[in-house]
């Protein structure tokens, strides 16, 4: 049967990016980051902070997008895809940390920026955003976890408390998000000019509002596989609107700025820098072509490739910025080593298998229709507490 | 009354005694292969480059207005008012964002410790505590490293250009470069063409990042009102609606 083996062909490369990940954590705990990184002084910032973090907070977008749409907004249409947003957006979060968890020099002195202050650092302002946010998303996350265990009494305080709350969390979100691009403000010396603009803050911030939609295309697409359940077409051709005009937007904002700042010019030069930009426009600008179309964003394969290159073009410029862009100047040539690519894909992993048991467990996909985990009188209690 | 350093190509002669006292007073080893790296590192606080028949100097160049003391979330590192860029081991966390901050290339990174530290020239600020001069100062036998208050060197670099004209190239680099720095450097020719970074000049990095900081308390007071109500007004909306199909 193709989809027993394709389950276990899963399930293997599962197991081996595991045990992968784990052999560098153990070589990364012994022998510091020279050990396993190719980073240096004139590096020292790899795939780590560009994937980990930059596409990591970036990939979580999902969950404040759609806390604003179906709460602040109250757009009700996009309930059902509500909380496997907050979930991504919550593992991701923990993913990013995890992440940090290998990157800083000293971990166990995470907490620091809580409590040694110096409000003039973007960094500091990440720290804060990443600490908050982390605790709103978790508080956004309980009610699944106490409508499971069937605890009434804090839900009902989740519930008193759950509008500043989102506020709160659309607030940080929009913060941290733009601030990861405010961090490379700094540095107009080592930032290719293709990519550094005093726009960033502003371009990472809606590049994130339109990858977050595409985020929940792609993970709605892949749970309806994996768990046999109806995909909420309507919801996600309504999402897909969306998505284009925020990504339309993003767009024409990268366009204006590049003409602004009369940096064409820039792309007459042969370069690696030149075409990786090139690629970059291309996955960003590409998508809106057929998501403009109605009979694309109605059809559910052709909207789940549509949002992956948009995820893919969201990944390519945050990697641009934070290594294709910064490698001239550093004077040195970087590529990742394979321990940090093992850490990186073992976090992904991660990722992947715990989205999968919190579904399997817990009452994430929650639309009538769909069948429901749990007892009938847990479904019934679910219904009562949901109206 | 703030320090600074100013370093004189044209005198210096690549004995490399700076390194050895900087390396001695930092507790790092130094040998002659050390002495062949002529690149900063984690156990190198300070090199000379040799540039064909020229020398230049690279270390931390204490920056009136620091990129990575305004970069750390932690506030490890700070501009004290007699000069010197210091650092706090007990606070850094290891995020690196000073590195990439640096514009200089000067902090380094023991990459091969297992809880890793930053380490910079401090500029001897604790020699400076006790009136002494940097300990490379010191072991310098050809004034080509000076150390003093801040204006009385640009007074001496003047002083050298004017008795010298044809010697010197009439820049003292340091005076603009990343807003001013405290380290200042001169020499017969254009010191960028020594490698000292050209895409500096009049830019004060910290300025950069606090125009978006400063947003944030309007970005959260003018949001948090705005989002609240929008809250309201749909939530209302939906209210009415429902009372009204009621009452139809």
């Amino acid at each position: 049967m193709t989809v027993r083996s394709a389950f276990t062909f899963w399930k293997l490369v599962f197991y081996a990016l595991c045990a992968a990940g784990i052999y560098s954590t153990y070589l990364r705990v012994t022998g510091g980051l020279g050990a396993v990184t190719n980073l240096s002084d004139q590096f020292p910032w790899g795939l780590w902070i560009g994937f980990d973090v930059l596409c990591g907070v970036g990939l979580a977008a999902g969950g404040f997008t759609l806390v604003a749409a179906v709460h602040i907004f109250n757009l009700e249409k996009y309930k059902p895809v509500l909380r496997p947003a907050v979930l991504t957006a919550f593992l991701g979060y923990l993913l990013v940390v995890l992440g940090l968890m290998f990157d800083l020099g000293q971990p166990q002195r995470i907490w620091h920026p809580l409590i040694m202050w110096n409000p003039h650092s973007v960094m500091f302002e990440v720290g804060w955003c990443v600490t908050l946010y982390t605790t709103v998303l978790f508080l956004e996350f309980c009610p699944a976890v106490l409508e499971k265990f069937r605890l009434h009494t804090p839900l009902r305080w989740f519930h008193a408390i759950s509008v500043p709350l989102m506020i709160a969390g659309v607030i940080l979100s929009t913060l941290h998000q733009s601030s990861l691009g405010s961090l490379y403000l700094l540095v107009p010396h080592k930032l290719d000019k293709l990519w550094y603009t005093p726009y960033m803050p502003l371009f990472f911030f809606t590049s994130a509002v339109a990858v977050g939609m595409a985020m929940t295309i792609f993970e709605s697409w892949h749970s309806s596989k994996a768990f046999g359940r109806a995909l909420e077409k309507p919801i996600l051709a309504g999402l897909a609107r969306v998505l284009v005009v925020v990504q339309s937007t993003y767009f024409a904002m990268r366009l204006m700025d590049l003409t602004n700042r009369k940096a064409w010019g820039l792309l007459a030069q042969s370069r690696p820098e030149t075409w990786l930009f090139l690629l970059e426009l291309t996955l960003i600008g590409l998508p809106l072509i057929f998501l403009y179309q109605e009979k694309v964003r109605n059809n559910p394969r052709a909207l789940y490739w549509s949002s992956l290159l948009v995820l893919f073009g969201f990944i390519t410029n945050r990697m641009n910025i934070s290594l294709t862009g910064i490698e001239r100047a550093s004077g040195v040539s970087y590529f990742p080593k394979w321990t940090e690519i093992a850490v990186t894909l073992f976090i992904i992993a991660l990722g992947f298998s715990l989205f999968r048991l919190a579904v399997k467990y817990l009452p994430v996909f929650q639309e009538p229709g769909v069948e429901e985990i749990g007892s009938p009188r847990a479904r019934e209690l679910r219904r009562t507490i949901a109206a | 009354m703030a320090n600074a350093i100013l370093f004189d190509s044209t005198k210096c002669i690549g004995c490399r005694a700076c390194e050895g006292a900087c390396a001695e007073k930092n507790g790092n080893p130094y040998n002659d292969s050390i002495a062949a790296q002529e690149k900063i590192s984690a156990h190198k606080l300070t090199t000379i480059q040799t540039k064909g028949e020229k020398y230049i100097r690279r270390m931390c160049m204490h920056c009136l207005e620091p990129a990575c003391a305004s970069a750390c979330p932690v506030g490890a590192l700070t501009k004290t008012a007699a000069g010197p860029v210091t650092y706090d081991p007990n606070k850094c966390m290891g995020c690196r964002y000073c590195m990439t901050a640096c514009g200089f290339g000067a902090p380094a990174y023991e990459w091969n410790a297992r809880l890793p530290l930053l380490r910079k020239c401090d500029m001897c600020s604790e020699r400076q505590k006790a009136g002494k001069p940097t300990a490379c100062t010191e072991a310098c036998p050809n004034e080509a490293t000076m150390f003093g208050e801040r204006e009385a060197m640009i007074t001496l670099a003047r002083k050298r250009m004017a008795e010298n004209p044809t010697g010197y190239h009439a820049r003292i680099y340091g005076l603009e470069e990343a807003g001013g720095t405290s380290v200042l450097m001169i020499s017969d020719v254009p010191v960028e063409s020594l490698g000292m970074p050209a895409n500096l000049a009049g830019v004060t990095l910290p300025a950069l990042t606090w125009r978006a900081l400063e947003t944030i308390p309007s970005l959260v007071s003018v949001g948090s009102v705005l989002l609240g109500g929008i809250y309201w007004i749909t939530h209302r909306r939906a209210e009415v609606a429902k009372e009204e199909g009621r009452k139809s």
